[in-house]
């Protein structure tokens, strides 16, 4: 962290102090002219991101693009890429091996690129490797799956698992209050169940339907992928031959839940994804079925990082900040997408 | 099988069969235990509806292993099984092969499967390489070009026919499992009663003493993966019809299911023995164990615990019935 911190420094104090005048103008003013003058300066905390600056050589890992959420990440990294011409943008191929992720990190380390996006398979075994970038001077955007050591990133953006599970728990527990249910049956469909993300979605759905007084009664977990997500699926439901609520961790997933559901000809109960896919979406527009809502957690994140990796590669700080750095952790809020505003998130719907 | 087996047969033959008969006793037995401590912890487990899920989630996997008893009866080792499964539901699923409708789609899948089987019997029989390294190749490679082919995407199957499968009954019996029935009957009629099935179990017991028979142990051989790859392309239908969706995600891990399902079913690992009824019935035990711990709320973990136990329990028994029974 230390060679960082210095750099921070120095751009504090030689660009600070420079900076400040059209800073406080930048930030009061809604002109246009007064945002044409911050242009000029160098430092971050004014607008003029987008200009093209120094080149940035942007290096990216990711696990394999095996599944919609996954592939969604990489084309949202690479789309977001291309439309800045200051950036070279260098992926090297998907893994989801910790070993195969950690020496194609290595590879990039080597090949000395400016800024490192790594989204670990797992965020623990990619620890080290993002430490030993940091430093050999390489600055590191942890996306979404955290490092065990705030020393492996110089920032983290990624999304709410708690905050997901949350918005699904209050979503269902409002819906059911609603219609007056007692007692209700809620299931829950996982992902991958040792995954600590998962975890953090089971507590935040258990400490939010708590609130109303709810439980879960029936938990299953499954891979991420549509055949595991049918086959525990179609033991689920005869586990529970009445339900009132189901909450399902992933639309990618989600897919062979649904066709468990119209196997058995269930309808008796209300449906809620988590991720928002396009599927999914256009379902909950349509209405016809027990799919009902779905809390996002979108992967159009990895632009964001990209676009992150950028700024901090030029040293720049976000504009709509008063810092002159770009922040150490940011979390994207988890939205409920149901009938009602499905219309304004069409678009972030990701392909499964 | 039973106990009237027609006459002919050498005495080793015969007691041969009866240490079968007891291996798949043993099972039955297991399955019983399952089937009580089912009953016993969840009312929902003895209903129709949750016996004919479990039995239509054995299909699937079980159509696997029907291919896969005759690859391990005949000595060999089918790694790629599940890998031939997901690269016959991406390419049954194109947009190219949909818009021929659903008997395209079946007949590409089953196509896709029976290629795979066949190149993979073709470089093992003529190319002599080993069945392990085969196989391995073609699970890695198939599993990347189902990747290539679906561009990661998960492909949904518009054809209402196919999606109908998964829903039909045939005589009060979802389809998909009279599905596994017909296949795991034709696999039992082909293995017992015709000349290839005994060239089978020859070629798994002794390839050169087969050889110096007069078989013809290269074409066995190939034949053999061609029968797995053909039943990974049935696997592969009803998978489109169970999921409504082609993915190179499919039959993950099908080729470790398959293989216990095969061992706890008595076929020994080295080839030349084993029943077609062992294997089907340990598919049966594992597919009940995963419903049981539904039922019950369980967590995965436990699960995977307890089929391990049981694939050491399973074995332990049938060396010992083995043993008691002078084979």
């Amino acid at each position: 962290m230390d060679p960082i911190n210095l750099d921070r420094r120095r751009l504090f104090v030689g660009s600070g102090l420079l900076g400040a005048g059209a800073l406080l103008a930048a930030c009061t003013s809604n002109e246009p002219e007064a945002r044409a003058e911050t242009t000029t300066v160098a430092a971050g905390g004014g607008s003029g991101n987008d200009e093209p600056g120094t080149e940035v050589v942007i290096g990216f890992s990711a696990p394999a693009a095996d599944h919609g959420w996954i592939g969604a990440i990489t084309t949202k990294a690479e789309e977001e890429a291309k439309q800045h011409t200051d950036v070279d943008f260098q992926a090297v191929e998907g893994s989801n091996d910790v070993n195969q992720q950690i020496s194609q990190v290595e590879t990039l380390i080597s090949r000395k690129v400016d800024v490192l996006v790594i989204l670990p398979f797992d965020g623990n075994a990619l620890t080290e490797v993002g430490i030993r970038a940091m430093e050999a001077g390489i600055q590191v955007i942890n996306l979404d799956r955290v490092f065990s050591s705030p020393r492996g990133a110089r920032t983290w953006i990624g999304g709410d698992n708690y905050g997901m599970g949350a918005a699904a728990g209050y979503y269902l527990a409002q819906q059911l209050t609603a219609k007056g249910v007692k007692d209700p049956v809620i299931a829950e469909v996982q992902g991958i169940a040792d995954l600590p993300l998962t975890q953090d979605r089971s507590k935040g759905f258990e400490e939010a339907l708590a609130t109303a007084g709810f439980k879960v009664s029936n938990q299953v977990s499954a891979q991420f992928t549509v055949e595991s997500g049918q086959q525990v699926t179609s033991n689920l439901l005869q586990a529970a031959p009445k339900l009132d609520a189901l909450w399902n961790h992933d639309d990618d997933q989600g897919i062979g839940v649904l066709a468990a559901i119209n196997q058995a000809g269930r309808d008796e109960f209300i449906m809620v994804g988590g991720a928002g896919s396009r599927d999914m979406m256009d379902l909950i527009k349509a209405d016809s079925g027990v799919m009902k809502a779905t809390v996002t957690y979108p992967p159009s994140m990895a632009a964001s990082a990209v676009r992150l990796a950028r700024l901090v590669g030029q040293r720049k700080g976000m504009s709509d900040l008063v810092e002159l750095g770009v922040p150490a952790s940011i979390t994207l809020t988890s939205e409920t997408v149901t009938k009602e505003n499905v219309d304004s998130y069409l678009s972030l719907g990701f392909e499964s | 099988m039973t106990l009237s087996v027609p006459v002919p047969v050498k005495p080793g033959v015969l007691a041969r069969m009866r240490g079968a008969e007891i291996r798949n006793l043993g099972l039955l037995a297991v399955l019983a235990v399952l089937v009580v401590i089912g009953a016993v912890t969840s009312e929902n487990f003895l209903t129709t509806d949750n016996l004919e899920n479990i039995l239509v989630s054995s299909s699937v996997i079980g159509v696997v292993t029907v291919g896969a008893t005759f690859v391990i009866i005949g000595g060999g080792i089918d790694l790629s099984v599940g890998a031939i499964v997901a690269l016959a539901s991406v390419w049954a699923t194109t947009l190219a092969t949909q818009s021929y409708g659903p008997w395209m789609m079946a007949l590409c899948a089953l196509l896709v499967g029976a290629g795979a089987g066949l190149v993979n019997g073709l470089l093992i029989a003529y190319g002599r390489l080993v069945p392990f390294i085969v196989t391995l190749a073609m699970l890695v490679s198939a599993r990347g070009l189902a990747a290539r082919i679906a561009d990661n995407r998960t492909q949904i199957v518009t054809e209402q026919p196919i999606k109908d499968l998964a829903t039909t009954d045939v005589l009060g019996i979802p389809l998909l499992v009279v599905i596994l029935a017909l296949v795991a009957a034709a696999g039992w009629v082909l293995l017992n009663r015709t000349t290839f099935g005994r060239r089978v179990f020859a070629i798994g017991g002794n390839a050169e003493a087969a050889r110096l028979a007069g078989i013809d142990v290269k074409r066995g051989t190939a034949l053999i993966y061609l029968i797995s790859g053909t039943c990974c392309g049935i696997a592969a239908i009803m998978i489109l019809a169970r999921t409504t969706t082609g993915s190179s995600t499919h039959g993950n891990l099908y080729e470790l299911d398959a293989i216990a399902a095969v061992i706890i079913g008595g076929t020994l690992l080295s080839g030349g023995r084993g029943t077609l009824i062992g294997s089907i019935l340990g598919v049966l035990v594992f597919t009940t164990i995963t419903n049981i711990f539904i039922l019950n709320n369980l967590a995965t973990e436990t699960q995977n615990i307890a089929k391990g136990l049981i694939i050491v329990a399973a074995v332990l028994l049938q060396r010992r019935a083995n043993r008691e029974n002078g084979s």
